[in-house]
């Protein structure tokens, strides 16, 4: 198995970026406000990777992924905030009750297509963000107090662990199928693929993690409302995968980096930033339809360049 | 009595939700496209009449029509600018280009003039009427009777003219028309002047009967407006019309009953409903998938 080779370097590689940063941190070289992007980074990866693969790899065309960060988000902050459970509970329920909010929207409306089903999302995470609107236990529209829990070594544990469930799951037998949905449907069904069982099974998992990223994200902002939950919150989260390349982790994984820094140094000028992030989508939907890097991964390019003859598993 | 006052509040309220409604589903009848910039078409032209009154000082009906002349050019150029080389591209890219369009229009007008709402000019009197013993406001005569207006004159465009024929033809089947000797592309660009024209009467109309008005004000009505004509059968006039009125109507009585923070909310379960059970709205014809 090939794949298999890249498993220790990748581990390797995570855990040698966990240590120098954690190092920095800790001896104080790196102050609060880059370790903060750092988490931030973080948690767009993990976001972006989540609906990579309701989007890149399944196929799904999901605009509503804010509301399962929602809910990861609140029922994290109830289980440390109003049952004092420790965090780590706290991020596992999120994730949890995220998946199987997951379940609820997508059992009825997976079986919708296309724009359809964009715009089914689109209206089910805002049912989620009025329902929490209208809760007062949490809140209502003032939002909720939230300690400070999120760290790096939190943040980084919960991305490790995404990146390496999506990428096993991608390359697993299901995740086969899952592409085979993505490229066509019908042919897919033909062929004997329960289609609707690996579409709720991949949107499943990115709610779980969307969930997860939720949890990192209300403990790393003192407070939380439903107002940063809306549309423009799932537009933040579909754009990482849009230039990424639809259906290429390491180009989703790479935009919600780039744009994050970008956001960050733009924060004093949302204005701007928005209209970036919109003539970014236009254009790259215009000029490149694909994405930066369609469905490549990065790892195929280093193949490529060894190989300059094209012997590249895509082909391409 | 309190009931026949808010069945006009959401009839009222419905008439706005059909006239941007109308222009979703025409552009989706013709090409495939959820043009998610609808709705800021829609606050652009509320801004134009907004600008035409106070700085120009026009009238209510010079006003409305310098909007929608203006955002009937503005959706053109929208189209031919974004849309045009999406025809042959998948769903995907085109609804995305379409968020895209929609949110740089949005914060390209915060960018401009910035952020805070706007107060629309009292250019009615509060004279109100009172029939069976509702009071009904002359904002509220005015909203319906342009609505109706446009309306019949949107349904006379639509089967009249040979624009309107050609629209017909475009929306049934694009091949045969092209083959027909049909200006495919005049065509489409027609039905966003009309689409977008609608669009920024129902601008000013809202503008005039809500009186604020600020640049996101579009994200909420366009999402609804695309919920009336999902309702209504996307791609069919008539429907959307329908659609609109019945979700005002709908949202009101919602409000009425005290909840009205559910408001919102009730058009998106209108819609998950509706796509789950009907996905051909109200005067839809089921149609069966091609492999």
């Amino acid at each position: 198995m090939k794949k298999s080779k890249q498993f220790w370097p990748f581990i390797i590689v995570a855990v040698l970026v966990y240590v120098v940063v954690q190092v920095l941190i800790s001896t104080g070289m790196m102050n609060q406000f880059y370790s903060n992007t750092l988490i931030f980074i973080a948690i767009n990866i993990i976001l972006a990777v989540s609906l990579h693969l309701v989007i890149g790899i399944t196929g799904q065309f999901s605009i509503g992924h804010a509301g399962f960060l929602a809910v990861g988000a609140y029922i994290s902050a109830i289980i440390t905030m109003k049952l004092q459970l420790p965090f780590v509970v706290a991020i596992i329920v999120g994730g949890v009750v995220a998946a199987l909010a997951g379940l609820i929207v997508g059992i009825p409306s997976l079986r919708l297509k296309g724009d359809y089903l964009a715009i089914a999302t689109l209206g089910f995470a805002e049912i989620i963000r009025i329902v929490f609107l209208n809760i007062d236990y949490v809140g209502g529209a003032a939002g909720m107090q939230v300690s400070h829990l999120t760290t790096w070594t939190y943040a980084f544990v919960c991305l490790f662990i995404t990146v390496l469930v999506i990428v096993n799951f991608t390359n697993s037998r299901h995740g086969i199928a899952a592409i085979s949905v993505r490229e066509d449907e019908i042919a897919s069904d033909a062929m004997g693929i329960n289609t609707t069982y690996y579409k709720v099974v991949a949107f499943a998992i990115g709610s779980f993690f969307a969930g997860v990223a939720g949890a990192l994200y209300s403990h790393n902002f003192y407070i939380i409302q439903p107002g940063q939950f809306g549309f423009l919150k799932s537009f933040d989260i579909l754009i990482f995968v849009v230039l990424g390349g639809l259906g290429s982790l390491s180009g989703a994984i790479l935009s919600a980096i780039l744009l994050t820094v970008v956001s960050t140094y733009l924060q004093g000028y949302p204005e701007t930033r928005m209209i970036i992030y919109s003539l970014v989508l236009i254009i790259v939907m215009l000029y490149r339809p694909k994405g930066l890097m369609g469905t490549m991964e990065i790892t195929d390019y280093f193949k490529l360049w060894r190989t300059p003859k094209g012997g590249g598993q895509h082909g391409k | 009595m309190e009931w026949i006052q808010q069945l006009i509040n959401g009839i009222s309220l419905g008439s706005i939700y059909a006239l941007i409604a109308l222009g979703y589903t025409m552009v989706y009848g013709i090409i495939k496209l959820i043009n998610f910039a609808h709705g800021d078409v829609f606050m652009v032209g509320s801004f134009i009449g907004f600008y035409s009154i106070t700085v120009f000082g026009l009238s209510f009906f010079p006003a409305l029509i310098l909007s929608m002349v203006a955002c009937a050019l503005f959706g053109v150029i929208i189209e031919r600018i974004a849309y045009k080389r999406l025809r042959n591209a998948t769903r995907i890219a085109a609804l995305i280009t379409a968020i895209g369009v929609s949110l740089l229009i949005e914060y390209g007008v915060i960018y401009i003039r910035g952020a805070q709402p706007e107060a629309y000019p009292d250019i009615f009197s509060n004279k109100t009427f009172s029939i069976l013993g509702a009071q009904i406001s002359m904002q509220s005569i005015l909203i319906l009777s342009v609505s109706v207006v446009l309306m019949i004159l949107l349904q006379f465009i639509v089967h009249k003219t040979k624009t309107g024929k050609a629209m017909r033809a475009v929306s049934h089947d694009v091949d045969a028309a092209k083959l027909m000797g049909i200006n495919v592309d005049n065509t489409i660009s027609a039905t966003f002047a009309i689409g977008s024209a609608l669009a920024g009467a129902a601008g000013v109309i809202f503008g005039v009967y809500y009186t604020k008005i600020d640049p996101l004000m579009g994200v909420i009505p366009g999402l609804k407006a695309f919920v009336a004509a999902v309702l209504g059968g996307i791609g069919i006039i008539p429907g959307a019309m329908v659609g609109g009125l019945v979700l005002g109507v709908v949202e009101t009585i919602v409000s009425a009953l005290g909840f009205s923070l559910w408001r919102d909310a009730v058009a998106f379960i209108i819609l998950i409903l509706i796509l789950i059970f009907r996905p051909s709205g109200i005067f839809g014809k089921n149609t069966r998938e091609k492999v």
